[in-house]
Parts: C-alpha cells; sequence; structure tokens
C-alpha cells in the first residue's frame, strides 16, 4: 500500500470491487432521490436509506446480509455453484466475458449469496441478491443456490428468509433460465411439507421471472418502500397498451393497495420485524440484545 | 354468439383455408399456384396435362422438404405463430371427445385466453387446460392473441385442483406469446398468479402432460407447464423471451430478431439436446397446418404413449419423479468450497 492510500481514511477504499457498487464510493454521497449531499458513514448507520427523504438506496448482496444478520456464527452456502456459458451465448458480446466483468465489479460468482446466521439469536438461512451482477438475473446458478438455501432450511428446520433485487430471468442462458422459476418454487414446497416458514422481501427493483416465480408466495410477503414490483416492466406495458401509466404504478404502496403484498418495512425495521415475524410463526424465543 | 357459432367448426376453417406461405416459403408458394392454375385449364381443356401437374406436385413436395430441412430457428419461430396453425380448440375436436368447457376464476372474471374442462381421452375422463389464440381478427382480440391474464391462470389452477380431487390425468397445451402485460393484469397480481401455478404444480398429485403446440412465451408458457413430461411439436419454440424482445434489449435493434432466436436455443432440437423437454412430436411436411388431421393423430399418439409411462406410478412416487426432474434443470459448475 503506497503512503497516499494510507493516509486516506478507511472509510473511501478505492479498491476495484467496489468501484461499481450500487452506491458510489467517497466521503460525500448524494442521495439519489432528493439529491441532498450525505456523509458517508452516515448512511452506512443509517442502512443506506437517505436520513432526509426515506429514500431507499440499493444495496449490495453482502452489505444487505451484514446488515440483516447477527455478527456472529455466519458461513456461506451454495458458493461451490457457479457458472457456465452452456449456450455460447453472444450478443454484442459473449456471455463468458460479461460473466467475468460482472465478476470483476462486484466481487461476485453470481447474482444470489446465501448465509447461514442468526436474526436476534433465531437460526436461519438467508439470501440475497446481488442486483449489480448482471441485473440480478436469474440463471442456472442462482436457481441452484436458492435450492441449496431451501435444502439447508429443511434439513436443519430453520426458517428462509430472501431478499429480492432482480430484472428477471437470464437471457444469456435461453430456456435454463426460464426452468429456474419452476426449480426454486418446487423447493419451496418441501420447505412448506415441513411447516418451515418463507419469507420473501422484495426490494428494488423485483421484476419479470423471478417475481413470477417465488417472490409472491412468501407465507409473508415484505417489500421495502418505493420499490419497483411487477411482471412485465413498465415500458413494456406502455408500448403494449399505450396510455400513460398511473402515478405510483407498480412500486411497493400500489401493491400494497391491491393487496398483492403483506407489509411495506423500512429497512431499519427489518430486522425487528422479521424477528418479530419469525418467533410468532414458529414460536421461538429471539433474542433481542 | 358468433364466437361460440365459430367455436364448435374450427376443423372445417382450416380446411378451406388456402395455405398461406411464409416469406422463405415463397418458391413453394409460386409452385403451388402454378399446379392450382394448371388444374384450373385442365378442367376444360382437350390436351390431358395431368403428368405435368404430377410432376409439379412431386417437384412442390421436394422443394419442400429442402427449405424444411434448413430451417433456422426464426423461421421455425413463424411456422410456430404461423396464422393457420392449429390451436387447442383444433386438438380437442380431433383427439378428445365429450368435451365439457369449465369456466371462470370464481373471483373475477372468465379468461378466454385459457381455455379449460374436462374430455374424454379414448374414453378416459381427463382435464385440459391450454392457451387459446384467434384465427380471425375478432376471435384474436376476444382470445387475447392468446396471452393470459392473471385470472386465466387462476381459472386454470382451479381446474387443475378439480382434477387432483377426481384423479383425473391433466393435459395441458402451450400455445402464447407470453403472459398479458397489462395494467390490469399488474393490478390483479399477474406475479402472483404465475408464481402461484409454478409452486402448485409441482406438488398437485396426479400426472401433468404438457406439449407446446406453437408459441411457449416464455413465463406465461411456464405457468401451466410444470409436471411429469414436455413435449413439443417439431416447430413449436418455447424460449425465455421472444426473440424479438431479447433483440431489443441486449443488441438494441429488431434486426438482429433472427440472430437472438439462434443464439437463445429455441427450438424443438436445441431443448432436447439441453434436456428441457422429453419428446419431440414430428409434424407433417411443411409444419403442422398443412395436414392438422395427420397432426392431431401424430399428437394423439403421443399423449397416449407419455401417460401410458406415468400412469402405474404411486402418487408418492409421481411427485418424487416430478421433484427430482424439476431438481434436475440448471448447467452450472461445481467446485470446491473454499
Amino acid at each position: 500500500m503506497s503512503w497516499f492510500k494510507k493516509l486516506l481514511p478507511p472509510r473511501i477504499k478505492r479498491d476495484k470491487h467496489n468501484s461499481k457498487g450500487s452506491v458510489p464510493e467517497g466521503l460525500w454521497v448524494k442521495c439519489g432521490s432528493c439529491e441532498a449531499v450525505l456523509y458517508r458513514s452516515d448512511l452506512e448507520s443509517n442502512f443506506h436509506v437517505c436520513p432526509k427523504c426515506n429514500h431507499h438506496i440499493r444495496v449490495n448482496s453482502r452489505t444487505r446480509l451484514d446488515g440483516f444478520l447477527d455478527p456472529e456464527g455466519r458461513f456461506e452456502i451454495g458458493s461451490e455453484v457457479t457458472p457456465v456459458d452452456t449456450l455460447k451465448f453472444k450478443d454484442s458480446r459473449r456471455y463468458s466475458e460479461r460473466l467475468e466483468e460482472a465478476t470483476q465489479n462486484t466481487g461476485e460468482t453470481d447474482a444470489l449469496v446465501v448465509v447461514q446466521g442468526t436474526l436476534n439469536g433465531l437460526p436461519l438461512v438467508a439470501a440475497a441478491f446481488e442486483f449489480d451482477f448482471m441485473g440480478g438475473s436469474m440463471g442456472s446458478v442462482v436457481g441452484e443456490r436458492f435450492v441449496r438455501a431451501v435444502e439447508a432450511a429443511v434439513d436443519q428446520k430453520l426458517p428462509f428468509v430472501c431478499f429480492l433485487a432482480s430484472g428477471g430471468a437470464r437471457m444469456q442462458e435461453g430456456l435454463l433460465s426460464l426452468m429456474q422459476m419452476a426449480k426454486t418454487c418446487a423447493a419451496l414446497t418441501h420447505l412448506s411439507a415441513a411447516r418451515l416458514p418463507f419469507i420473501s422481501v422484495l426490494t428494488d427493483p423485483t421484476m419479470g421471472g423471478v417475481s413470477a416465480s417465488f417472490a409472491m408466495i412468501g407465507d409473508v410477503v415484505i417489500a421495502e418502500p418505493n420499490a419497483l414490483i411487477g411482471f412485465a416492466g413498465p415500458r413494456v406495458i406502455e408500448q403494449t397498451v399505450r396510455e400513460v401509466l398511473p402515478e405510483g404504478f407498480q412500486r411497493s404502496e400500489f401493491l400494497l393497495q391491491k393487496g398483492a403484498i403483506d407489509m411495506i418495512v423500512d429497512r431499519r425495521m427489518m430486522r425487528e420485524r422479521i424477528t418479530n415475524l419469525l418467533s410468532q410463526l414458529t414460536q421461538a424465543e429471539a433474542i433481542v440484545a | 354468439m358468433h364466437l361460440y357459432l365459430f367455436r364448435l367448426q374450427p376443423q372445417s376453417l382450416i380446411y378451406c383455408m388456402k395455405t398461406v406461405f411464409l416469406e422463405f416459403e415463397q418458391p413453394i408458394g409460386e409452385l403451388e399456384a402454378k399446379i392450382e392454375e394448371l388444374r384450373f385449364v385442365q378442367e376444360d381443356s382437350a390436351v390431358d396435362i395431368s403428368q405435368e401437374i404430377d410432376r409439379l406436385k412431386k417437384k412442390s413436395v421436394t422443394l419442400t422438404k429442402d427449405i424444411y430441412a434448413g430451417l433456422k430457428a426464426w423461421q421455425i419461430a413463424q411456422v410456430a405463430r404461423h396464422s393457420q396453425r392449429p390451436y387447442l380448440l383444433d386438438y380437442i375436436e380431433a383427439i378428445f371427445t365429450d368435451f365439457e368447457e369449465l369456466h371462470g376464476d370464481r373471483a373475477f372474471a372468465d379468461d378466454p385466453a385459457i381455455v379449460g374442462g374436462m374430455a374424454r381421452f379414448g374414453g378416459r375422463p381427463v382435464m385440459i387446460i391450454g392457451h387459446q389464440k384467434g384465427r380471425d381478427t375478432k376471435d384474436r382480440i376476444y382470445r387475447n392473441f392468446g396471452q393470459a391474464r392473471p385470472e386465466g391462470y387462476r381459472k386454470a389452477l382451479r381446474l387443475m385442483r378439480l382434477a387432483e380431487k377426481f384423479s383425473l390425468p391433466i393435459f395441458t397445451f402451450i400455445d402464447t406469446p407470453g403472459a398479458y402485460p397489462g395494467i390490469d393484469a399488474e393490478e390483479r397480481s399477474q406475479s402472483e398468479a404465475i408464481g402461484r401455478n409454478l409452486y402448485e404444480m409441482a406438488a398437485l398429485k396426479t400426472p401433468i402432460i404438457s406439449t407446446i403446440i406453437g408459441e411457449g412465451g416464455s413465463g406465461g408458457a411456464l405457468a401451466i407447464a410444470v409436471g411429469d413430461a414436455t413435449l413439443i411439436l417439431q416447430y413449436s419454440i418455447y424460449s425465455v423471451i421472444s426473440p424479438e424482445g431479447c433483440a431489443a434489449i441486449l443488441w438494441k435493434t429488431a434486426d438482429k430478431t433472427s440472430e437472438a432466436a439462434e443464439t437463445l436455443g429455441i427450438t424443438a432440437t436445441r431443448l432436447k439436446a439441453l434436456g428441457l423437454v422429453d419428446k419431440i412430436i414430428p409434424e407433417p411436411l411443411g409444419g403442422a397446418h398443412r395436414d392438422p388431421q395427420t397432426m392431431a393423430q401424430s399428437l394423439r399418439r403421443a399423449l397416449q404413449d407419455t401417460l401410458k409411462q406415468i400412469d402405474g406410478l404411486s402418487v408418492d412416487e409421481l411427485l418424487a419423479r416430478r421433484f427430482d426432474r424439476l431438481m434436475g434443470y440448471g448447467k452450472f459448475k461445481e467446485t470446491e468450497p473454499n
């Protein structure tokens, strides 16, 4: 490390892995919604929610799980599963190149991270989508890791919580991606048969094939405020119906009003609310610090 | 009322239509027009030109064989979407007897883009569920081009539950560009309707056999295609996204639709090689629409054979087999955990 880098405060790490994250690195961060300039560490201690306007800034999978789980006793599940370019897919660029680039930018090998740990002392399996990895798209690896997460939960009789952020199925794996929708939902039937809860948390954005598979079949379906959630993208709908979409269409508040989700939960309250839900569903005692 | 009458005689309608030739079939179309012309001349001609007609007919067959031997994925997609391709109601008419259509999701509406009901298959009662496209403009609008709304998928699930209760095997038939992307569909949670079906079908206690008879468009297709076997007609397609949609997103131009179709691997042979479909049902020369009766009989035999294979299984065996099948989908590497 050079003398200059040593002088920089540790918050301004400029290593390659973080350079393209959802939250731009630097000492100061501009809120994407109200444009308020915020001090980075304030934002981090506020779970990346803008203290001025409550805008929920997108966070990557590790930050998400880090803020959600208790610090002790975590271990990752399914990282041994990595992607292959079965179709030799090539558009303007090769799928293999896109994978490589996504790995470099995010430090992840695919778009789902699964960690077993505890939440206020309640053991559980938690998964989070990495939206920066090819738009959080679901291909074979996401499907397989999801299944392994569910299997781990079933084997150890644990609840399963999944944080979603995805543009949908991964086109570069063709129909293999579509089949992950069926695969993930089928796995959940075993969790259900074992009477173990599945809580799905929809964050911005949850669209397409991910939305139209396990997202909406949680025992409890939670959304973060103002997240875009839907089957078809707004542009596609606009082109189909040739109408301007109503204000707030496909946002969490709209879904709540239409009866599609159970509740909207502020990210800062997520730990508390899910602890409460899980302890009631499983009749287990949480250890609230 | 008109639609009702139309619905009862779908076969006759296909038969009286002149074959529509696709762009890449133009040489065949020209030849067929010539044959037609000669036939017309022959009727009041003193010279016997039947030999010439026979020669041209043979030539037309050879030409069709040649063209169809080298079809590109995008050309196959056009055959799958052919305006004269047999639809679900045509197959119901040709393969099943005593069809009783059942309507509605009991919550919101009846969706004409999905047709379902009980019928007899070789005398045995079964449940039929599938997408239905329209034949003429009015009917196409009525069927919403085969794009189902949430109530359609919920009707499908209701009928599947009914089949489960009375131990009827389920045949589903897939022919849709995709689930309907509309404001109303989103308001009633298209996502939930599709996801719920995937989840419920995975553990439904009766055999489910799905056949892609035309277009298998993404989640809207899969929502009634989870089960114990997936069959596909030779020139049907099954895809995660339409080639047009894929080209628009990845290449940012519709000009690359043909490339997108190729690389997406949407054809029966590619899907069979990937292990994503179980059986390809051959189509008559030039596609199903050239000879709907023969097509229907091949489909009937394939359904019969497939049903026979899973008929003897107990419910537990059936569900374990289905679960393993679903878990087997996907291609990935497995490395040593770090």
